[in-house]
């Protein structure tokens, strides 16, 4: 019989859910990092992500909470499931483990989700970024029919076959947290212990940042100089690529990615364009990748 | 004899590459096992998430000896051959047998090969399921080259009861053991279970909380779903899709209702049904009337220890907040009306060649107009309308989200938006039909809409040599060409194809009218397709397509009276007589090295026979001619009957190679000339069997 840690109680806050998660993987020998100090669309841009997915140690396990943007995404806060910026929460251990699931749904019970009165299942869905020239195969995990992580083995990233193949946990935080913590409305998960002095929600901390930052990224972003800012970070990365410094050549591509989205919420970016402007990112990457394997 | 159980156990495989999954490996299999000699009795594959079994009985404890027979060199050929022959088969002289052949005496090797051990094989074929099976997509894990689907975790193989033991090793650093052990349920069974034979297999695995049998899955959940559908006075909306999907997405399947919020109720039912389907694969639940009711049915993959109480909520939650983006585009979309998003097709790239979804509008706009013309009954304003909003719903916020529900929406904003009703299902039912089963549109406005949409498609792709070649047809231009068929025949439209595709071409300019020369016989060969599968013979339509394929219900008329004229003895008699013409045609025309007898000279008719033949071939031409163009194609084929005694009494009396030159001349042309007078019908030379 397989034996599995008893079911914890439920955490009682958003931040308990993170502070939970952080010590589950610092636990199975994961680095538990920072968020990445650069606007990025998901927690895979991320260099210990995609940098450390091809090398240059053939084990590499890290965890860290990385906050997400995705300016198309906002609602002004007036939407319940939809934010501009959110967090993600994001494993990834190279090589994968031979009990890759297994170790996953340990951290569900950790978090007090027990397979004894949900229902948890592992949903086709293969991942794919093109502007990280990356994919992978694996599923959607649902809970009760709602997506909480994405479970990928890596195959790719930046054209470059992944060897060994690392596996990629990545919780969607605050969706999690209103299955756990019973919440309708994203704004209304309680951030901290709720009831106590300084209680605080999701709300509190987040409802004005969305409503200015839909209003940004969706009116008031100058769309010339986000041109002309992609324009220089290309060229900013192109230089580093050709000094072969991968590290600040890959902060250039992440700025260039995210422009890129910004531009792309702006509506300014036409559907054929929209392919080349990916293409020029993930040709970034590719070289990005190639040199910080070059010079290991 | 012995059965053989195999189980592959890996991490849930895609639902969509199950079935195909189990037919490779019962075919991969079974040819190995055939390849090493090895008759089996019966072969059953299994699939569930988690595993592929193949049960395999009557299988012998060993494949059977056979002799092994090797030619050599003559007795007499040099000694280095002689040697060199030994050498390769690995005997000496005295085990070889001498042999007369026609080329002198021979030596021959020949060797008993002893059969092998039943499991040695079974273990070879294991190897190569693991090498060849044939995944649509798959992957390496961990540290090895090794490729499945998803992480293979374990291989149960059991001959005659006994594991087989050993390992398989598909590449260097991945290795399985041959083992008698499986796993159950992953929650509600997870310690190891050893098993005997196929029948403990499978027990064991149902008492783990796991059905083999996805058939027996899928009939469980069905009918769980009717009787919960039933409990509330409801129905199931019909959805095998979907139930085939669903039964490749748990091994034991627990069946519960749930309810749909109440403030979701007014958006329309295909786009909750799709909300619910396509994300979450919620069955639908309908009331007697047909309408969407409240509910919808989930299948989860456990069962658990409040009922399911807790995956009902919480799946009705998750369907709230879905719902809730479904609401929102609903909402958000009517605010703005149809008409004025189609600016915004500029922004959709129909194909790079072809340009933008706004530029196929305007063209399917000019051709629809031209096919109303054809089409009784079609309001040439109201084709416009619908033709120009046809695209419009593409950017809406409903179909962004749901590509699925094109066109359905466009309905529902048009309706909205004031529009004419036939104007607002036209634009849903523009793209049918898609494929032979789909419904295909009757109403004027749709029909008009429909044909230049998919008209306009096949001459665009033809222009840029975009046609679909071999299993190829990335641009589903064969559906396009059926749709333009079905729609044609079922509307019985009187319409030239030639000319409705040189009016699209028109709308493409710059493109040489010899683009589309091929595509006529493109149209011709779905056809043959479409009717052989309802039946008609190809080879009627080939006799009848060489003479009138420009309207396709004037042809389909004509194979019909030709279909029935066959049936009868004139028309099997007369085929008789126009074959034996054409052939002796044929063989004195190569004879005399020339293509054609010239043109009959009436003076040089000599027997009563040629010169009635003669007289009754100029009759029947003349009366076919006005019967043909009435399309009167029974009484056509009547006149030809009348042909055949002239025909016949013409065979009986009449010596065609006559010796005079000039007279077997003429009787040529005179048997050239029936061949011409049957083909203003149908070429009956096309005519088969």
């Amino acid at each position: 019989m397989t034996t599995r840690p008893a079911i914890a109680d439920p955490p009682g806050s958003f931040q308990e859910i993170i502070l939970r998660l952080q010590s589950f993987w610092a636990e199975r020998g994961c680095v538990v990092l920072q968020p990445y100090d650069m606007e990025m669309g998901a927690g895979t841009f991320h260099p210990a992500t995609t940098l450390r997915a091809l090398g240059p140690e053939r084990e590499w396990n890290c965890a860290y909470v990385q906050p997400s943007r995705r300016p198309t995404d906002g609602r002004y806060g007036e939407n319940p499931n939809r934010l501009q910026h959110y967090y993600q929460f994001q494993v990834m251990m190279k090589p994968s483990p031979a009990d890759s699931q297994g170790l996953y749904l340990d951290s569900l019970y950790a978090l007090g989700i027990d397979p004894g009165l949900h229902d948890i299942r592992f949903v086709e869905d293969d991942w794919e970024s093109p502007t990280l020239g990356a994919w992978g195969l694996g599923w959607e995990v649902w809970c009760d029919g709602m997506e909480v992580t994405q479970f990928t083995y890596f195959q790719q990233v930046g054209g470059i076959e992944c060897d060994p193949v690392p596996v990629e946990l990545t919780y969607g935080l605050e969706r999690l947290a209103m299955y756990i913590l019973d919440k309708e409305n994203v704004y209304d998960l309680p951030f901290n212990a709720p009831g106590g002095n300084g209680a605080k929600t999701y709300g509190d901390v987040f409802l004005r940042s969305e409503r200015e930052f839909s209003a940004y990224n969706f009116e008031l972003a100058d769309a010339p100089t986000l041109f002309q800012h992609f324009k220089d970070a290309e060229a900013a990365c192109t230089a580093l690529i050709e000094a072969r410094k991968a590290l600040p050549a890959y902060d250039q591509c992440i700025k260039a990615s995210h422009l890129f989205n910004l531009l792309d919420a702006r509506g300014v970016i036409s559907v054929v364009e929209r392919q080349a402007y990916i293409g020029r990112v993930r040709n970034l990457a590719r070289q990005c990748c190639e040199i910080w394997l070059d010079a290991a | 004899m012995a059965d053989f159980l195999l189980e592959l156990l890996s991490e849930e495989i895609p639902a969509r590459m199950q079935a195909r999954a189990i037919t490779d490996l019962d075919r991969l299999v079974g040819d190995e096992l055939r390849g090493a000699g090895l008759i089996f009795e019966t072969s059953e594959a299994h699939v569930t998430p988690r595993r592929l079994a193949l049960h395999v009985t009557g299988l012998p404890h060993a494949s059977p000896d056979t002799v092994e027979e090797r030619k050599g060199p003559r007795i007499d050929a040099p000694e280095k051959a002689i040697e060199g022959f030994l050498k390769a088969s690995g005997l000496t002289l005295d085990q070889c047998e001498q042999r007369e052949t026609p080329k002198g005496k021979v030596w021959f090797a020949v060797r008993s090969v002893p059969g092998r051990p039943t499991p040695e094989i079974l273990t070879e074929a294991i190897g190569t399921v693991l090498a060849k099976l044939p995944w649509p997509k798959s992957m390496r894990w961990g540290e090895s080259a090794f490729r499945w689907v998803r992480p293979l975790h374990g291989i149960l193989a059991l001959f005659d009861g006994v594991a087989l033991g050993g390992t398989v090793e598909p590449v260097a650093d991945r290795r399985y053991v041959l083992s008698d052990l499986t796993q159950g349920h992953r929650f509600l069974a997870p310690a190891p279970i050893t098993v005997t034979s196929f029948a403990d297999y499978r027990d064991k695995l149902r008492a783990a909380s796991v059905i083999l049998d996805r058939d027996e899955r899928k009939t469980m959940i069905w009918q769980r779903v009717e009787e919960l559908a039933e409990a509330e006075g409801l129905m199931p909306r019909d959805d095998p899709a979907l139930l085939d999907e669903v039964a490749g997405l748990v091994e034991y399947p627990v069946v519960y209702a749930a309810r749909i919020d109440e403030a979701f109720m007014s958006v329309p039912d295909e786009a909750l049904i799709t909300a619910m389907r396509s994300h979450q694969k919620y069955f639908a639940l309908l009331t007697q009337d047909g309408k969407l009711a409240p509910r919808f049915v989930l299948v989860a993959n456990t069962e658990t220890s409040d009922g399911g109480a807790a995956v009902v909520a919480g799946n009705e939650r998750v369907l709230r907040a879905r719902l809730s983006d479904a609401k929102f585009f609903w909402d958000q979309d009517r605010q703005h009306s149809l008409g004025s998003r189609v600016p915004r097709l500029k922004q959709i790239t129909f194909h790079d060649k072809l340009g933008t979804m706004d530029g196929k509008v305007d063209r399917v706009e000019a051709l629809a107009a031209t096919i109303a013309h054809d089409v009784p009954g079609a309001d040439i304003d109201r084709v416009r309308s619908a033709s120009r909003l046809a695209k419009a719903d593409l950017v809406t916020g409903m179909v962004g989200e749901f590509p699925e529900l094109q066109g359905i929406m466009g309905r529902y904003y048009a309706l909205e938006d004031g529009e004419h009703a036939e104007v607002a299902d036209a634009i849903a039912d523009h793209y049918a039909p898609l494929g032979p089963n789909d419904q295909c549109p009757t109403a004027p406005v749709s029909v008009a809409v429909a044909l230049a949409d998919k008209i306009d498609s096949l001459v665009g792709f033809w222009s840029i040599d975009e046609k679909p070649t071999g299993s190829r047809d990335p641009y589903a231009l064969r559906r396009a060409a059926l749709g333009v068929i079905r729609l044609i025949l079922e509307n019985k439209l009187r319409l030239s194809l030639r000319g409705v595709f040189a009016a699209a071409l028109a709308n493409y300019p710059g493109a040489p009218d010899e683009t589309i020369a091929d595509l006529p016989s493109f149209i011709a060969d779905r056809l043959k397709v479409s009717l052989r599968e309802q039946g008609v013979r190809h080879d009627l339509i080939d006799a009848v397509f060489a003479v009138s394929g420009d309207d396709l219900v004037s042809l389909l008329n004509r194979v019909e009276a030709l279909r029935e004229f066959l049936d009868t003895d004139d028309g099997a008699n007369l085929l008789v007589a126009y074959r034996r013409a054409a052939n002796i045609e044929r063989i004195e025309a190569k004879k005399d090295k020339v293509n054609d007898f010239g043109i009959v000279d009436e003076g040089s008719l000599r027997e009563a026979e040629e010169k009635s033949l003669w007289d009754a071939l100029g009759k029947t031409g003349r009366a076919v001619q006005p019967l043909l163009e009435t399309e009167a194609f029974t009484g056509a084929m009547a006149e030809l009957a009348k042909l055949r005694p002239q025909v016949d009494r013409f065979f009986d009396a009449v010596t065609v190679n006559a010796d005079d030159a000039e007279l077997r001349r003429n009787r040529l042309a005179l048997l050239s000339e029936i061949r011409a007078t049957i083909d203003q019908v149908a070429h009956f030379s096309a005519i088969e069997g």
